[in-house]
């Protein structure tokens, strides 16, 4: 049965609306005719138990399942009132639009500038490409470790730095809505505590939707959270609703760690 | 019998000195069939070098072949070897990797495809004459390349194509899914995700197939006899079109001859041979470290 969870989004215009969206991986069905919107420039937090299908629904937003040979996906995502899934809709465009950050940081085997410079290169960046690596680097925080060794490889940066690099090359593309999966589960306290610093300032710029394991963390960046639960989509609100006074007996046992 | 205690006395009971012995003996067993094989390595590289050095000289390999051992050399063969070669790896080279990124990137995974996997893996195993009898039909008779420099390097292509194709898809599946999602997810087209990242990534160890694989092409004598190579030749090819011997037929033909001195020959035509493999070996080393210390 398809509930589609009215959330007060203070006027906010939304990013991104999923209607009725099912995913198939051959017979198995990993997420559940899920309804959900995504409010503009705010942090919506997906969680649940391991297999829950947060993963798989936040690769529906950027078409990366159609990566996936055997994925099929029903339903429809509304992005600036066109559906992602429609007919004469390119996936490469729609993943210049909405940029992924993966769960291990994933830099290229080449320099830390052109890791950076790689999106808007394919793209056929047009104008000074040092400059936006720069604001890039910026942006994510990671300017003034590297601004003197930008030549250097990616490979001899620390995780936490990576991941900041991996934001910084998403961000070089300009999208609108930025994808996190689990962005800071392969990294140490100190420097997950800098990537959710760098999430509440890219908020300002930034729609971003992210999958995290971390119930303490969906508590501490989210605006909104989702609790998923066998590829349903059991619960959605305001974070401090979900966490303080959730209507759903399974997401209360949830956050309350009696399974999961 | 009393409680053995806190001791590590298992290598004192019989059933514990059986267990060392035993790992001992399989060290041994495989030391000595690394040893059989470098051993015979060595004898046969020694007892060419012996026999064949003497003969080696500058005339050697700026001389043609002659019916008087001394003035006989091996120009017309080293020149057909390195035409067949390269004309061989231009060839091969492009048309493998294609298939390779084909096979791996693009092809759905269906029956057909798994179809043609399985053929390529057999196509492996094919023994080198039938190459040889197909290379006469198709490239001698049929497209009128005649007993060519050309027809040669198309029947061994044919020939080492199965090889390359495997070694490349092996490379390329080698490289983590994770960069192919990074590509893709910054708006990166196929093509993009393939030219910028996997076949920069892959590069190393489709070189090394191929490079091994040419390898192979050099030493084959039977498929190049069958679309017509011969054992004597008096010029060198000018162009992809002309005649042509190799080396080993050219070693073939003097170990055949009754006289000594065309053995001693054969031995220096050894070496030559030998020498032109390590050359290549020595080249898809340097290609391979200038890709890796790119990254």
């Amino acid at each position: 049965m398809a509930t589609i969870y009215d959330i007060e989004t203070g006027g906010r215009v939304p990013a991104l609306e999923a209607q009725g969206l099912s995913v198939f991986y051959g017979e198995l069905e990993a997420v559940k005719d899920v309804s959900l919107t995504i409010p503009s420039r705010q942090v919506v937090a997906l969680i649940g138990p391991s297999g829950c299908g947060k993963s798989t629904l936040l690769r529906c937003f950027n078409r990366m399942n159609d990566l996936v040979p055997a994925a099929r996906v029903e339903g429809a995502v509304t992005f600036h009132g066109q559906n992602l899934y429609g007919d004469d809709v390119d996936p490469v465009e729609v993943r210049r639009r909405i940029g992924m950050v993966f769960q291990k940081p994933n830099p290229f085997p080449k320099s830390i500038f052109d890791n950076v410079a790689f999106g808007p290169r394919v793209n056929g960046h047009e104008g000074d490409l040092d400059m936006l690596v720069e604001a890039s680097l910026k942006q994510s925080a990671l300017w003034d470790e590297v601004h003197d060794r930008l030549q250097d490889s990616a490979y001899a940066l620390s995780g936490g730095q990576q991941q900041r690099l991996c934001i910084a090359r998403t961000l070089a593309v300009k999208p609108e809505i930025v994808l996190m999966d689990e962005p800071a589960s392969a990294l140490d306290p100190i420097a997950t505590q800098r990537i959710e610093e760098l999430i509440y300032e890219l908020k300002k710029d930034y729609t971003i939707v992210i999958v995290t394991h971390n119930m303490q963390q969906a508590a501490r960046i989210s605006d909104y959270t989702a609790f998923l639960y066998m590829g349903h989509l059991v619960e959605y609100g305001p974070t401090e609703t979900i966490f303080t006074n959730p209507k759903e007996e399974q997401t209360e046992a949830y956050i309350t760690g009696r399974f999961g | 019998m009393s409680d053995p205690g806190p001791s590590f006395g298992g290598a004192t009971t019989p059933r514990g000195r059986r267990r060392r012995r035993l790992g001992v003996l399989f060290a041994g067993l495989c030391a000595a069939a690394t040893a059989v094989g470098v051993l015979a390595l060595g004898v046969l590289l020694t007892d060419v070098a012996l026999d064949g050095l003497p003969s080696l000289d500058g005339d050697f390999l700026v001389n043609f072949g002659s019916r008087i051992p001394e003035r006989a050399g091996i120009k017309a063969a080293l020149a057909g070897s390195v035409w067949i070669l390269t004309l061989t790896a231009l060839i091969s080279f492009p048309v493998s990797v294609a298939a390779a990124i084909y096979l791996e990137e693009y092809a759905s995974q269906n029956w057909i495809t798994r179809t043609i996997q399985t053929n390529i893996a057999n196509l492996a195993g094919v023994p080198s004459i039938v190459y040889g009898i197909l290379g006469l039909a198709l490239f001698v008779r049929f497209f009128r390349l005649d007993r060519s420099v050309l027809s040669g390097a198309l029947t061994l292509s044919l020939l080492i194509m199965p090889v390359i194709i495997m070694a490349a898809q092996e490379a390329i599946r080698a490289v983590p899914g994770t960069i192919r999602e990074a590509a893709y997810g910054l708006g990166a087209t196929r093509w993009q995700v393939v030219r910028t990242q996997v076949l920069p990534s892959a590069m190393p160890g489709i070189l090394t197939g191929t490079i091994l694989a040419l390898s192979r092409a050099v030493g084959e004598t039977a498929p190049l006899i069958m679309v017509g190579a011969v054992g004597y030749l008096a010029f060198t090819p000018a162009g992809p079109m002309d005649r042509f011997t190799v080396l080993p037929l050219q070693i073939y033909n003097w170990v055949s001859r009754p006289q000594d001195e065309f053995r001693a020959l054969a031995a220096a035509g050894i070496v030559v041979l030998l020498l032109l493999l390590l050359s290549m070996n020595a080249v898809a080393i340097v290609l391979r470290n200038r890709y890796q210390t790119r990254n």
